[in-house]
C-alpha cells in the first residue's frame, strides 16, 4: 500500500470510537433510566458516525476493492489498534462513565489538534466531531461529578472504576510507528505532548467531582500494538458475527 | 426502593430563531442540568431545535377549565377588538 | 356531587367528545375514562419500552456499520416513544415510578409480540416489516384520538416511526434478492413473525372486551378484525414484490369481498404467551427488572447530588 502510514494513522483512530461505540450500544436498553439510555445511544450514534468517515477514508486510501465494513468487521484480534481502555466493559454505570470520562478528555484535544492536520479529509473529519466530542465530554464529566458527589455508595463505585481504568490512561499518549511517521509530515497530532495537559485537568475534574486521583504509576499499554485485554475477542466475536458466518455477501 | 425519584420537567424548544419556544413535551431529571441535557438527547435528536428552556413542572400555575367561563367567554363579544368590526367605505382598499 | 350532578357532567363531557373537542388534562372526566386511558397508555408505554429489548438483541452483532447506526437509531426512537408515553400518561395523575411498578409485578400488560425471540438477522428485518407495520396500523388512528396529550404523543410518534417500517423491509428486501442462504434466513422469519403480527392485532371482535366504549372515546376507531384484514391485505402484496410466502396455505384473493381470505389464528397460543408463558416472557421481565435495579443507585445518587447542589447554591446566596 501507498500510503500504509496514513492507513494505519487513521485505523488507529478509528479503531477506538469503534469499540467504545459498540460498548456504548450494549448498553441500549438496559440504562438506569430512559433518558440516560437515549443519551448513551446518542454518543454510540456519534462514536459509529466519526467510524465510518474514517474507514471510508481507509478504505479509500487502500485501494483494494475493501470497504468500510471489510475493515471494520473482517480484521484478526491482532490487528485492531484501539487502546485498552475502549475494550473495558460496561461492569457497572460508574465504568461505563468512568471509561468515557477518561476517554472524552483525551479525544476531545486529540479532535483540538487533528483540525489542524495538513490532510484535508482528516481535519474536516475532526472538525465535525469535536463538536460531538465536546457534548459527550460534557456528559460524562456531569456523570462523573454526579456520582463522586452523590451518594457514599456512588462515590465508592466511582472511585472504583476509576482507580481500575486508571492503569490504561497512560497508553492513549504511545506513540506507533505510523503516529510517528503522520506528526512528522504535519499529518498527525503528537500525543506526547497532549499527556501533561491530560493529567492536569482529569485531577482537576476528579477533584471538583470529591475523588482522588489515582497515585498509582503502574500501566497497562498493547492496545496499540495490537495486544488487548481478553475482553476485546468476546466484543470481536459479536461485532463480526455475521460477516464471519456469511462470508462474501450483502446486507 | 428509590428514596427520591427524578421530578417531571417541561420542555420547550424553538425550532429556529425568530420563532417562539413551543411545548414539546416533559421528561424525568435530577436537576436543571441534567433536564437540558435530557431534553438535547430526547427532543432535538433529529434536529428540531436551537434553543431549549426547561421548567419543573411544579412551578407550573394552570388556570382552572372550571373557570373557563369567566376567565374566556367574557372575550367572546368583544368583536370591537377586532378590524371586521369597523365600516369602511369600498374605495379604501388597504387599511 | 350528586349523582344527579355526576350524570349531567359525564353527558355534557360525552358531548364534547363526540363534537371532536379534545379533552385536556384539568378538564373534569369521569373516573372510568382516566382509568382506562392510564391502562391503554401505560400498556402502550410498556411495549415500546419491552419492545427495544428484542431488537437490542442484534444491535453489537448487525452486519454492517450502515445497519448498525439504522438499529440503534431505531432502538432509541423507542426509547423516546415510551418516553413520550409515560409522560402523557404521568398528566393523568400517576408517577412513571408507580407504572413501571405495575410492569415489574407484571399487572401491566405489553405487546405479547415482544415475548417471541430474535433469533436471526432476518429478525431484525421482519420486526420492522411487520410488527412495525401492525403498530402503525393500530397507532395513526390514534393521533386523533380524544385525550389531548396522548393525540400530541401519536402525532410525534408516528411522524418519527415512519422510517422504522422501511428500514425492515429494507432488510427484508435486501435479504430476498441476496443468496439462496440469506433469502431462506428471510423465508424463516416471515414464517416465524406472521402469525404472532396477526394476533398482535388483538382478539377477534366476538371476544374482545372494551371496544364500544373505546371506539366512543376514539381510543379505537376501527375493530380488531377491520384492523387484521388492513394489515393482511397491504401486506401480501409486499411479501409477493420480494418474492417472499406468507405461511398460510388458506390465504386466498377474494375477488367478492376486495380482500385476502386467510386462515385460522391459534388463539391458544396467543392466550398462552398474553398469560404470560410464552417463549420469553420471563427473560424479558428479568431484563427490565435488572436494569431497573442495577439504576437504583445511579438515580440515587444523581437525586442526592442535585440536593447537595441546590444546598451549596442557596448557602452562597446566604
Amino acid at each position: 500500500m501507498k500510503n500504509e502510514n496514513l492507513y494505519n494513522y487513521i485505523l488507529g483512530i478509528a479503531d477506538n470510537s469503534l469499540i467504545l461505540g459498540q460498548r456504548m450500544g450494549e448498553l441500549c436498553g438496559h440504562g438506569p433510566t430512559l433518558e440516560t439510555d437515549i443519551a448513551c445511544t446518542n454518543i454510540s450514534l456519534d462514536l459509529f458516525g466519526q467510524v465510518r468517515s474514517y474507514f471510508q477514508y481507509a478504505a479509500k486510501i487502500a485501494g483494494d476493492g475493501r470497504t468500510e465494513d471489510d475493515i471494520a468487521m473482517l480484521r484478526k484480534e491482532r490487528d485492531y489498534k484501539n487502546v485498552l481502555l475502549s475494550e473495558q466493559p460496561n461492569t457497572n454505570f460508574a465504568y461505563t462513565i468512568g471509561r468515557q470520562f477518561l476517554f472524552d478528555v483525551y479525544h476531545l484535544a486529540f479532535l483540538t489538534e487533528l483540525q489542524k492536520s495538513s490532510d484535508l479529509t482528516l481535519s474536516a473529519i475532526a472538525n465535525k466531531c469535536v463538536k460531538e466530542v465536546s457534548y459527550h465530554e460534557r456528559f460524562s464529566l456531569d456523570w462523573v461529578k454526579r456520582l463522586g458527589d452523590g451518594t457514599e455508595e456512588s462515590n465508592q463505585k466511582m472511585q472504583e472504576a476509576i482507580n481500575d481504568l486508571w492503569t490504561y490512561t497512560d497508553e492513549l499518549f504511545h506513540q506507533t510507528g505510523a503516529d510517528k511517521a503522520m506528526v512528522a509530515e504535519g499529518v498527525g497530532v503528537d500525543v506526547t505532548k497532549l499527556k501533561e495537559n491530560y493529567y492536569k485537568s482529569v485531577s482537576e475534574l476528579l477533584e471538583e467531582a470529591r475523588l482522588k486521583t489515582p497515585e498509582s504509576k503502574w500501566f497497562q499499554k498493547g492496545g496499540k500494538q495490537g495486544i488487548h485485554t481478553e475482553h476485546l475477542g468476546y466484543l470481536l466475536a459479536d461485532l463480526q458475527y455475521m460477516q464471519r458466518t456469511y462470508p462474501n455477501m450483502e446486507w | 426502593m428509590s428514596t427520591k425519584n427524578w421530578p417531571l420537567w417541561e420542555i420547550f424548544v424553538r425550532s429556529k430563531n425568530g420563532l417562539e419556544h413551543r411545548h414539546c413535551g416533559s421528561l424525568h431529571a435530577a436537576d436543571s442540568d441534567m433536564a437540558l441535557e435530557n431534553a438535547r438527547d430526547v427532543y432535538t435528536r433529529r434536529n428540531e431545535g436551537v434553543s431549549i428552556w426547561v421548567v419543573e413542572s411544579k412551578h407550573i400555575t394552570a388556570s382552572n377549565p372550571e373557570n373557563n367561563g369567566e376567565l374566556f367567554e367574557p372575550a367572546q363579544d368583544k368583536v370591537y377588538r377586532h378590524p371586521t368590526f369597523y365600516d369602511l367605505p369600498d374605495e379604501v382598499k388597504h387599511m | 356531587m350528586s349523582e344527579e350532578q355526576i350524570k349531567s357532567l359525564e353527558k355534557h363531557f360525552e358531548e364534547r367528545i363526540a363534537r371532536d373537542e379534545k379533552i385536556e388534562p384539568k378538564d373534569w372526566m369521569p373516573e372510568k375514562y382516566r382509568k382506562t386511558h392510564i391502562r391503554q397508555m401505560s400498556q402502550h408505554a410498556h411495549s415500546e419500552i419491552v419492545g427495544m429489548l428484542p431488537e437490542g438483541n442484534w444491535i453489537t452483532r448487525a452486519p454492517s456499520l450502515r445497519r448498525k447506526v439504522a438499529l440503534l437509531a431505531k432502538v432509541q426512537d423507542e426509547a423516546g416513544h415510551g418516553l413520550y408515553l409515560y409522560s402523557a400518561t404521568e398528566t393523568l395523575g400517576i408517577s412513571r415510578d408507580e407504572m413501571y411498578e405495575q410492569l415489574h409485578t407484571g399487572k401491566a400488560k405489553y405487546s405479547s409480540i415482544f415475548n417471541y425471540p430474535t433469533i436471526t438477522w432476518a429478525d431484525m428485518g421482519a420486526i420492522g416489516w411487520l410488527v412495525d407495520g401492525a403498530a402503525i396500523i393500530n397507532q395513526v388512528p390514534l393521533c386523533n384520538t380524544s385525550y389531548g396529550p396522548y393525540a400530541r404523543a401519536m402525532i410525534r410518534v408516528c411522524k418519527e416511526e415512519s422510517f422504522h417500517q422501511r428500514q425492515g423491509f429494507e432488510i427484508m428486501m435486501k435479504l430476498a434478492n441476496g443468496t439462496p442462504e440469506q433469502k431462506d434466513m428471510a423465508q424463516d422469519a416471515l414464517n416465524r413473525w406472521w402469525w404472532p403480527s396477526l394476533m398482535m392485532l388483538g382478539p377477534t371482535d366476538d371476544v374482545s372486551v372494551h371496544t364500544e366504549q373505546s371506539m366512543k372515546w376514539k381510543l379505537k376507531r376501527k375493530s380488531n378484525d377491520d384492523l387484521r384484514q388492513q394489515f393482511i391485505d397491504q401486506t401480501v402484496p409486499q411479501a409477493d414484490l420480494i418474492g417472499l410466502t406468507i405461511p398460510d396455505p388458506d390465504l386466498k384473493w377474494n375477488e367478492e369481498r376486495g380482500s385476502y381470505d386467510f386462515g385460522e389464528i391459534d388463539w391458544d397460543e396467543f392466550w398462552q404467551v398474553v398469560k404470560g408463558h410464552g417463549p420469553m416472557n420471563k427473560q424479558r421481565m428479568k431484563a427490565r427488572v435488572g436494569a431497573w435495579e442495577r439504576g437504583e443507585w445511579v438515580r440515587d445518587a444523581a437525586m442526592a447530588h442535585a440536593e447537595k447542589k441546590q444546598a451549596r447554591k442557596e448557602k452562597q446566596v446566604v
